[in-house]
């Protein structure tokens, strides 16, 4: 007899009260404190990177408030200049960085392994590491604020002013090493949702079947593996010029402050289809569920999806128009510009054509979804204006790019979000979000949004310069400040009765049940909140609405959702083919495990350490955290890593 | 767990679901952890190319009178090409060998591999020596020292994971089955000789061509 167990015939079984004793045992996180750091459910790590990117957004609003009420008359004396550079530089990084995308890896870390059908991302502990690191580089940009020394330079943190000749505070390298920092959580989520996505999947959820929200976040995470690492690398080269004197920024001797233009926005406009297209993909399945039928134009929003980040990548010059690049570069990323719009649009066309074509129940979520395509539109069109290299020359760090951005960054990434929030709270929590607040909540950020920033296009069509702390009297801006401040307020009103809504209907809110909407997907097939092994048993997928068969009759076979392969000896999960779906292999997943929490504070105390210059912190950091992850990586026995021959 | 061999097939629906023997975890290639290297791979390389654009650009915007005077010799660079790539050579065999669950052969290779990775460290750091520039002299010599460090570190740190898996093929922990941790390991360093094979030609090769 061998005693080597490589193959075994998966159960195929019913669904039974004792199987689900059985797997409760098998996949519930511990209790207590060390259950907390060791957790590696994605539905727990779902939950907290949603939670800490709302409390990003909070304090990054905030922030927005304090300036609005700066700018709210001419000559005000509120805040510092230097507070105010500060400010509109942290609020940038916070929204963009620390909340847009994190919050939408969030909805997907939930999502995923729900809606594809399996117990677990692909690497349940990278996927801890991801959220402990995002932390951690959150935590480490806002202890500038704390020493008074936060980035000042915007955003985007243009040289030569980040070059310590003229910025010789820490502030930039708090930017610098943090970024650096947060790209690691970045990147190491975005090969989790990769490899998630090709390998994970129930069998039968072949490529033609699978959820649009699954394909805009695997889109941008492939994009992300992309792009990361020249913004990582633009820093770090920043961080080398500002500490060790070498020339990559400075053109006395030879570098060029133009290459960090290139660097950034290489990185940072493919990251802006990277914080909207997961958005875009929540909407794509869940604005569907409240017009009653499938979504029009599957494939063509998959492929749209697809099309905008490829190109999304070739468009990044166009940042860059007022620098005086040669015409015939200028002419090139210009047309690029043009020509992405038409991809975009196809999801534009394809949620009108749901709409039009469905029966649609007018609930807070579809409320936030249909104007999330009003908002797309504006924010999309006074994007192609920018496009155009005369008019953007006349738009170019005016307020009108302001007002672009804001139409993007909230209309299609926290419209799409608050609408998310809506459907699928209920599953997360088991209880509904009230639908009387919600509504009241929608109509007052709609409301506060369009009056905070519709008129902001005039105030940059009338030159107001971006981030200027104040301006003068009788230049014909007071009156579309004061606009905007009331508007900014009334938003914030707004998404503060949104939070009172979920604080409220946690504990107070109506029973969900597993299927609340009446939705098509798997995720719907469990109960609301979910067992912590997700499926007691695998789901076998038959069409791309698993649930709404017997209505659409879609093909000719029928979702199994109550019998399929059991996989109960262990943490046990099933890999499918990449195409196909067809079963491949029975994966060990691992259970709780505190490594990822330690290597993050590792890699974390170097982090600190390279901000102080303490070189020997960070040697030892390197050292620990190398040890640390040979440690989790250590091959072992109940992960069907190491070989059970007898070697004689 | 042989008698399931003739288990009934699974009926639901007007569908029946027959799933036969499966492997349990992965094997070599095609394992989850394989294709997050793959993907470790994909974020590595456009980090590369990011940082050969930054010579390229900076080689393009400045002109010939750039370079250095005395241009990137071949003298150690070339042999320690070669270092390298036999090394990708070793570690390719020594995967085949595990494969055929021969593991003293795969442990020897892997050993080999790691003096042939030493001594690759070690030149690159005497060419590093004889350089007349440092690293804040010129914006050259910042893209220069820049580029061959960051190889540098992957050199190490996949001398690191050689190691570690030449550890664990003396533990005895894999076979022709269980081995997930050599294929992936050994794509990295695949990879780490990918990338120089790229850096030698645009630092070494194309200041050459006039």
């Amino acid at each position: 007899m061998t005693a080597a167990r490589y193959t075994e015939f998966p159960n195929v079984g019913e669904k039974s009260r004792a199987l689900e004793e059985k797997l409760k045992k098998i996949w519930v996180s511990k209790p207590g404190f060390y259950g907390f750091i060791a957790s590696v459910d994605h539905k727990e790590i779902g939950i907290r990177y949603i939670v800490t990117a709302f409390a990003f957004l909070i304090v990054g609003g905030v922030e927005a408030l304090i300036m609005r009420m700066q700018l709210a008359g001419p000559n005000q004396n509120i805040v510092s200049p230097e507070a105010y550079a500060q400010l509109f530089s942290m609020h940038g990084i916070t929204m963009i960085f620390l909340y847009a995308l994190p919050v939408l890896s969030g909805f997907s870390n939930y999502l995923f392994p729900l809606v594809l059908g399996t117990r677990d991302m692909a690497f349940p502990r990278l996927n801890a590491f991801s959220y402990w690191v995002y932390l951690a580089a959150g935590i480490f940009m806002y202890v500038s604020f704390l020493l008074g020394s936060a980035p000042n330079d915007g955003w985007f943190n243009y040289v030569p002013y980040a070059d310590r000749t003229f910025n010789p505070g820490p502030n930039i390298d708090f930017y610098a090493l943090g970024m650096i920092l947060l790209g690691i959580s970045t990147t190491a989520g975005a090969a989790n949702f990769v490899v998630t996505f090709f390998r994970m999947r129930a069998p039968g959820m072949s490529i033609n079947r699978i959820p649009i929200l699954v394909w805009g976040t695997v889109t941008v995470s492939a994009g992300n593996l992309l792009a990361v690492p020249a913004v990582s690398l633009a820093f770090f080269l920043l961080w080398m010029d500002r500490q060790f004197g070498t020339h990559f920024y400075d053109a006395a001797s030879g570098g060029k402050p133009l290459l960090w233009q290139h660097l950034f926005w290489l990185f940072a406009h493919p990251w802006v289809y990277i914080i909207v297209l997961p958005a875009m993909g929540m909407v794509s399945d869940g604005l569907p569920i409240f017009c009653r039928r499938p979504l029009v134009g599957y494939t063509l929003v998959v492929l749209g999806t697809i099309t905008t980040m490829v190109l999304g990548f070739g468009v990044w010059v166009h940042h860059m128009f007022a620098t005086g690049l040669p015409y015939m570069a200028m002419s090139f990323f210009s047309g690029a510009s043009f020509i992405i719009t038409v991809p975009s649009a196809v999801a534009v066309f394809a949620w009108i054509a749901t709409i039009w074509d469905g029966r649609p129940i007018i609930t807070t979520a579809f409320l936030y979804f249909a104007s999330f395509i009003a908002m797309f539109v504006i924010g999309g069109v006074s994007g192609v204006m920018t496009a155009a290299v005369p008019a953007d020359l006349q738009f170019h760090d005016t307020y009108f790019v302001v007002a672009h951005i804001h139409y993007v960054l909230i209309g299609i990434n926290l419209f799409g979000v608050l609408g998310a929030l809506y459907v699928w709270f209920p599953k997360m929590s088991g209880r509904l979000l009230d639908e009387y607040l919600g509504k009241v909540s929608f109509w007052v950020v709609f409301f506060g949004f369009n009056l905070a920033f519709l008129p902001m296009h005039w105030t940059g069509l009338r030159g107001m310069p971006r981030r200027i702390y104040t301006y003068p009297d009788g230049v014909g801006w007071t009156g579309l400040n004061q606009t905007t401040t009331a508007g900014a307020f009334l938003l914030a009103f707004g998404l503060a009765l949104v939070l009172t809504n979920v604080l409220r209907s946690i504990r107070k809110g109506e029973p969900a049940g597993d299927n609340p909407w009446d939705g098509p997907t798997l995720e719907w097939a469990t109960s609301s909140p979910p067992p912590p092994y997700n499926f007691a048993v695998i789901p076998v997928v038959a069409s791309r609405h698993p649930l709404w068969e017997e209505r659409l009759c879609e093909g000719t076979g029928r979702t199994s959702i109550d019998r399929g392969p059991q996989l109960d000896s262990g943490r046990e999960a099933l890999a499918t083919t990449a195409i196909d779906a067809h079963p491949d292999l029975i994966l060990k997943m691992p259970a709780d495990d505190p490594w990822p929490f330690f290597v993050t504070i590792a890699l974390a105390i170097g982090f600190i350490g390279l901000l102080l210059q303490a070189w020997w912190l960070a040697a030892l950091s390197v050292i620990a955290t190398l040890a640390g992850t040979i440690v989790w990586l250590w091959p072992r026995r109940d992960l069907a890593q190491i070989a059970e021959k007898q070697h004689v | 767990m042989s008698e399931t061999a003739s288990a009934p097939a699974n009926v639901f629906g007007n569908q029946v679901l027959r799933i036969g023997p499966m492997r349990i975890g992965s094997r070599y290639r095609g394992s989850s952890g394989w294709w997050g290297m793959v993907t470790l791979i994909a974020t590595e390389a456009f980090l590369f190319i990011y940082l050969l654009f930054t010579y390229a650009y900076f080689a393009i915007e400045n002109g010939r009178a750039w370079l250095p005077a005395e241009l990137p010799s071949f003298k150690l660079a070339g042999p320690n090409t070669l270092i390298l790539l036999a090394s990708s050579g070793v570690v390719w065999w020594a995967e085949r060998q595990m494969r055929q669950d021969k593991r003293r052969r795969t442990l020897m290779a892997l050993i080999a591999a790691l003096i042939l990775a030493g001594i690759f460290f070690t030149v690159q750091l005497m060419e590093w020596k004889s350089k007349p520039y440092q690293l804040a002299s010129t914006s050259y010599a910042s893209v220069y020292f820049t580029i061959t460090g960051f190889h540098l570190a992957h050199v190490l740190l996949g001398f690191v994971i050689l190691a570690l898996l030449a550890v664990w093929t003396a533990k005895g922990l894999f076979d022709d089955v269980r081995m997930a941790p050599l294929s992936i390991g050994i794509a990295y360093w695949h990879f780490v000789d990918a990338v120089w094979l790229v850096v030698f030609f645009v630092v070494y090769i194309t200041p050459r061509f006039g």
